[in-house]
């Protein structure tokens, strides 16, 4: 049993260990490896520890909050949060984490930088761990920003592949745009409430006051606080679960190292937005019962999550490479998480989010298996026939497979699918969630059945695949864990004994049995079966000749299936809207730098320059004529008046003879007395 | 006609002839000549002053004394200044001394 | 006895000493300006240990100047000049450290750095209008010799547009207070009378003089559009320069807004309220958008400064004491990340490598050339972005939350800004560090003129970074730390402006 105040050792472990790793000198490769798988299963232990005490008292919330600063009058609170909901996530979290940490270990035996691959996986980890127990929206979204750097981190791995460095800086600009929303609506919260806590005896938003008071604050519109926090929220979850419509990075995130794909773009990080809307879930169900409100949260939540779904599962039909089919097949997945919690039935999205944490893991770590042995081939064109070549990895992927689809009753797909179009079945406002998930079910089992297909069976198309080997044993022990949990995690939440359920919402479920979903059991049932039988049709039956054959469904529908394998052109619209805007807002404000606001600094100093030239004007010409005029008349006259000194001294003195003659006869006439 | 009158009649004309030597003639030596005629003119002046004139007393013969005494220094420095004058332009004519003119 | 109200004069001497020194040899220049950056952090070290917060401005010398105006040497501290205090005295020691390679005119080099130093110091601890005016020309005058002396790019011209900028700055606030001073006939000039002066102010010309004086400060702070002069500025000033006028100078201009043209003048603030904030908004999106398409690399951190200002001037926009402390956060946040990136750009990669170009840095293989640089970059690029763990975090978020209370749109445009902020930093460090030439693997062949030696960086490169780096980090995870000294502070009366005027 762990104290709710004791939670932050379950992130400090990894954190610790990415610390250490992060300062540890590169020649010491082994060092950050060991500190990661110590500190991971260190968690893993606390995490059940914590369980065990979360399910002591489901109900309860058991919270340790602190001050993080004090803002003058009002504290910026975060705390620690102990419920199932976020014990469950960590269990699960360090449980897949450590399997695919210790797949990593042979995965990337050879690479130089191992050390630093731990590190950011360590670093990870740690953030997706403090997000599972935070009981703040602040510290959520503290830890939501390092998942995102780690995920950058990580997809960016292999930075030397232009594709890779790219892929990693999309991932991260298209969830930080998601980010953008729910950074403004943990603006708005804590405007409105003054508190970022979940839970805090009553005074925490999630809590009874705080909510009303939300869904009485009315917008222009009809809108209310609750809603609009609710939507912006939703918006950051849309980024981070790759949701229609910023799903477009999560493909392309395939360029990470496959355990990565596994691990953070496939069971965890993924499905942290699902988390999310489930954790705030009062809040987005705070404006369910109001009238009035144009569009409830919960319902833009299942429309986008019925979206995506569907777009997701399309997409996934006409991939070629394995990680990029399965890539799709999480997008379309999540939308299926996303779709449960907007009718409502967050429990039974967080169910699906278990069982496909387990069997994504497992598909993913599967094709990391078979591209390790295939010399990095993943194309699956150029792959076949290694179900002889590499049995046991050929057994887990079908375990995995079947899961993914949702065979019936052994399965934990399909105890989690199935409640989750259940819950859809019943949701009031529409049934189009219901239908979208039930064509879900049948492109899903088609697409699969396609990828084992082209995989596994026929024959070897390509040298990677002819010179396969099945793959180290610290592979297939991942692979063989996670096999059994994909079967048997769906048995703790079938109709029959729904304990997660009960745990999760803290208060018990009846169990209705068998009786009241069973035409939606043999109704999905069917549908699968016709999904298999498709796609065995089309491919398992008369396998591709070699790696340039046309696919099948491509000479029966070629126009629709050029438009999904160019995924319905929605990256080239991106490209040619937003990327064009903000390319064109970008240089439209350097042209004003240039131009304008440069423009005018010119301006000024040509300004200055030319009165100064003006004024050198006035001074040459004008008032410098006039001086050098006066100046030159002066030495004209001086010149001529000094002709009168003639240097000879004789007209001088006749000149005196002249002037004494003239004084003497004025002062003989008494001119002058 | 007193014989005042005569002596100042006969320094006057002295005076003119020395005057009109100074004004009109070329050569420097002439000119000094005619300065010393102008200076003598003066001292006959003093001399008929004191011998007809009202007052008593020896002024007149005294100022004669000093006058010939500067005259003949006046001499030696004009002469001095024409042998220096034509040492430099090699000639005495006073119209070729005219350095000074402007 | 308290050092701090030495450390102008100590600065001061220090730069003289500097000059003397330097006529012998560069080293002995050196030591002495250590020293002296030295003695400034120990001096603010020992005051921010005993610092007790409050909200009053504690007096540290007071003596009549100029007696006939009214006009005293009044020093005087209180938590937000602390704060800007160690934040100079971080930044000129870091300066100093990444100055060391200065190779011509050291002497002089020093002495003009050391005499900016001292003017910065001057300005944050004066409590006399004029004093403090005084002090920001004597912060101005060295800027130029250093920019046009030791700079590069254009330095002249850069040189001569940053005085322009600032002379015409400070005319504007130098009119606006000496208006102030006549119109409203004060008695001196410490704050309390100035400010009793615009309070006797008609309502047309307190609007008039705040106008002046704030644009005056903001053009100093880069407040769009009057930023030009900052990336020019920045891009041709030398390493150390660059550090100190995005670290601290552009600091001075946001703390004169802050110190005196808000609490002034609260009448021609909220008539001017509006403007600013959509100008602090447009500052941060349009500075992250010239980023993004710069080709030399000091170019990016000169917008990014401008965009990280923006959010200075966004805090004081909404005049709330919450984004106030925020901003104040701010600056000191931006001044010790701001001197990092600078000084990985213009110390540890443009002396080694002799280029700023992006195309040309793509092409190399910067992450093993240098590897040590790199790393300092992406953890300060993590900072400049925001990031939680980093001191931009808490200061941007107490800003917008304050920009949200008073108006949404302020938050949303800024925090769209955060995102193109985001864009660039990643751009930049992709280009500049993890090019395309990394595509080559470790193990391959190498010609010879691409041969890659990793160079270490060298000990005061890395002591350098090593304290903005820890202060970064400090302030990010415990902002207490200085929120502490700040936030007191702003309880004193000087800043109820906003909470006597009714929010609409």
């Amino acid at each position: 049993m762990l104290h709710a105040s004791h939670l932050w050792l379950i992130p400090a472990l990894p954190l610790l260990a990415a610390a250490v790793g992060a300062a540890a000198p590169r020649t010491a490769r082994r060092l950050p490896v060991a500190l990661a798988l110590g500190a991971i299963i260190g968690s893993f232990l606390l995490s059940l520890a914590a369980l065990a005490g979360a399910l002591a008292a489901p109900a309860a919330k058991l919270t340790a909050n602190f001050t993080w600063f004090w803002a003058g009058s009002t504290a910026v609170r975060l705390g620690w949060l102990l419920d199932p909901l976020g014990a469950l996530m960590s269990v699960l979290v360090c449980g897949v984490s450590v399997l695919v940490f210790i797949f990593s270990t042979a995965y990337l035996r050879d690479d130089p930088r191992l050390g630093r691959f731990f590190t950011c996986l360590s670093l990870f980890v740690a953030a997706m761990l403090g997000l599972l127990v935070a009981n703040s929206l602040l510290l959520l979204l503290v830890c939501w920003e390092l998942v995102g750097l780690a995920s950058y981190l990580l997809i960016g791995f292999w930075f030397e592949r232009p594709a890779a460095a790219a892929a990693a800086k999309k991932a991260f600009i298209t969830t930080r745009l998601g980010d953008l929303g729910f950074l403004l609506g943990l603006l708005w919260l804590f405007h409105a409430t003054g508190s970022s806590l979940f839970y805090d005896g009553g005074a925490g938003v999630l809590e009874g006051g705080a909510l009303e008071r939300l869904a009485a604050t009315t917008l222009p519109g009809g809108w209310t606080a609750a809603t609009g926090i609710g939507l912006l929220l939703f918006a950051g979850a849309v980024g981070k679960s790759g949701q229609f419509p910023l799903h477009v990075w999560l493909p392309d995130a395939m360029e990470g190292p496959t355990p990565v794909s596994a691990l953070i773009h496939a069971a965890t990080m993924v499905a942290a937005g699902v988390f999310l809307v489930a954790r705030v879930f009062p809040l987005m169900a705070a404006d369910q019962g109001l009238g009035g409100v144009p569009v409830h949260a919960l319902t833009a939540v299942a429309v986008i999550g019925s979206v995506t779904a569907l777009l997701g599962a399309l997409l996934a039909v006409a991939q070629t490479d394995i990680k990029r089919v399965l890539a799709y097949s999480t997008v379309s997945q999540l939308g299926y998480m996303m779709l449960a919690v907007g009718v409502g039935a967050w429990e039974a999205a967080v169910f699906h989010l278990i069982t496909h944490a387990c069997f994504k893991a497992l598909l993913f770590l599967g094709s990391g298996s078979v591209i390790h042995a295939a010399h990095h081939e993943q194309d699956a064109r150029r792959l076949g026939g290694l179900a002889t070549r590499m049995r046991f990895t050929y057994v887990t992927f079908l375990l995995g497979t079947g899961a993914l689809i949702g065979l019936p009753l052994v399965f934990s797909g399909f105890w989690s699918k199935e409640a989750v179009l259940h819950a859809a079945e019943l949701w009031p406002v529409s049934h189009l969630p219901f239908l979208a998930g039930l064509a879900g079910v049948v492109l899903t089992a088609f697409y699969m059945t396609r990828l084992v297909s082209e995989t596994f069976l026929g024959r070897a198309r390509g040298d990677g695949a002819a010179h396969a080997h099945e793959s180290p044993r610290a592979m297939t022990l991942s692979l063989a864990v996670l096999a059994v949990a994909s079967v048997a995690a769906g048995w703790i939440g079938t109709p029959a004994w729904p304990w997660l359920q009960s745990q999760l919402t803290g208060a018990p479920v009846a169990a209705h049995g068998l009786g009241e979903g069973l035409g939606l059991m043999i109704l999905s049932t069917v549908l699968v079966g016709a999904g298999i039988a498709a796609g065995g049709w089309m491919y398992a039956h008369s396998p591709r000749a070699d790696d340039r054959a046309p696919d099948p469904l491509a000479r029966r529908f070629p126009g629709v299936f050029a438009a999904l394998v160019a995924r319905l052109w929605i990256d080239e619209f991106y490209a040619a809207t937003v990327g064009r805007l903000l390319r064109g807002a970008a240089a439209l404000a350097a042209w004003l730098e240039r131009w304008v606001w440069g423009g005018l600094v010119s301006l000024t100093g040509r300004v200055a320059e030319t009165t100064g030239e003006v004024n050198r004007a006035i001074d040459e010409d004008g008032l410098n004529t006039g001086f050098d005029r006066a100046s030159d008349g002066l030495r004209d006259a001086a010149q001529r008046y000094s002709r009168a000194q003639t240097g000879e001294v004789q007209g001088y003195l006749r000149a005196v003879v002249v002037g004494l003659a003239v004084l003497a006869l004025l002062l003989v006439w008494g001119g002058i007395r | 006609m007193s014989p005042l009158h005569l002596c100042l009649a006969l320094s006057a004309a002295l005076f003119c002839t020395g005057l009109v030597a100074v004004l009109i003639r070329g050569n420097a030596i002439l000119v000094l000549l005619g300065v010393e005629l102008m200076l003598n003119a003066a001292n006959l002046n003093f001399l008929a002053f004191w011998r007809f004139g009202p007052g008593g007393g020896e002024a007149g013969l005294v100022f004669v004394l000093f006058s010939i005494a500067v005259a003949a220094a006046e001499a030696a420095v004009g002469m001095a200044l024409v042998i220096a004058v034509h040492r430099h332009l090699r000639s005495i004519r006073i119209a070729d001394a005219n350095r000074l003119k402007g | 006895m308290s050092l701090l109200p030495w450390i102008p004069v100590a600065t001061l001497a220090g730069a003289v000493l500097a000059l003397a020194a330097g006529a012998r040899s560069a080293a002995a220049a050196r030591a002495v300006a250590m020293v002296t950056a030295l003695f400034g952090l120990l001096a603010a070290g020992v005051a921010a240990a005993r610092f007790t917060p409050s909200s009053e401005l504690v007096t540290l010398v007071d003596v009549p100047w100029i007696a006939q105006l009214g006009i005293r040497y009044h020093l005087a501290v209180d938590g937000i000049s602390l704060s800007l205090v160690v934040l100079t005295a971080i930044a000129a020691t870091a300066g100093v450290l990444f100055s060391w390679t200065v190779a011509e005119r050291v002497g002089e080099f020093f002495a003009l750095y050391l005499t900016l130093v001292a003017g910065v110091y001057g300005v944050f601890l004066s409590a006399d209008v004029f004093l403090l005016f005084v002090f920001y020309e004597i912060a101005i005058v060295p800027k130029y010799f250093l920019v046009a002396g030791w700079g590069s790019t254009r330095r002249e011209y850069g040189a001569m547009k940053l005085v322009l900028y600032s002379f015409a700055g400070s005319a504007l606030v130098l009119a606006g207070l000496v208006w102030t001073y006549g119109a409203g006939g004060a008695e001196g000039f410490s704050f309390g009378a100035l400010t009793e002066a615009a309070a006797r102010m008609s309502y047309g010309e307190n609007v008039a003089a705040f106008g002046l004086v704030f644009f005056g400060f903001a053009t100093l702070a880069g407040l769009f559009p009057l930023h030009t002069w900052a990336p020019t500025g920045h891009v041709a000033a030398p390493t150390a320069a660059s550090m100190l006028l995005a670290g601290v100078v552009m600091k001075l201009g946001a703390y004169g807004c802050l110190r005196i043209a808000l609490p002034f003048y609260p009448v021609g603030f909220a008539a001017w309220q509006m403007v600013i904030g959509w100008l602090a908004v447009a500052g941060i999106v349009y500075a992250g958008l010239v980023a993004l398409v710069q080709r030399d690399f000091k170019f990016v951190i000169g917008y990014s400064s401008v965009s990280h200002m923006g959010f200075v001037m966004l805090g004081l926009a909404t005049g709330e004491v919450e984004a106030l402390g925020g901003a104040t956060l701010q600056m000191f946040s931006h001044g010790v990340i701001a001197g990092l990136l600078f000084a990985v750009v213009g110390r540890m990669v443009y002396e080694r490598e002799h280029t700023r170009d992006l195309v040309e840095l793509e092409a190399l293989p910067m992450h093993r050339r240098l590897p040590g640089a790199a790393a300092v970059f992406v953890l300060a690029g993590l900072a400049s972005m925001g990031l939680p763990g980093f001191s931009g975090f808490p200061a941007e978020l107490k800003i917008l939350t304050g920009a949200w209370a008073f108006h949404p749109l302020w938050a949303v445009g800024a925090a769209g800004g955060v995102l193109v902020a985001g864009a660039f930093t990643l751009r930049v460090i992709q280009r500049a560090f993890f090019g395309r030439f990394s595509a080559v693997p470790a193990t391959a062949a190498e010609t010879p003129d691409q041969a890659v030696v990793p160079t270490r960086l060298t000990l005061p490169e890395r002591l350098g970074a090593l304290l903005l780096l820890a202060a970064t980090i400090l302030i990010g995870l415990k902002p207490d730390l200085l929120l502490d000294w700040i936030m007191p502070a702003l309880q004193s009366p000087a800043f109820h402006f906003a909470a006597s005027r009714a929010v609409p």
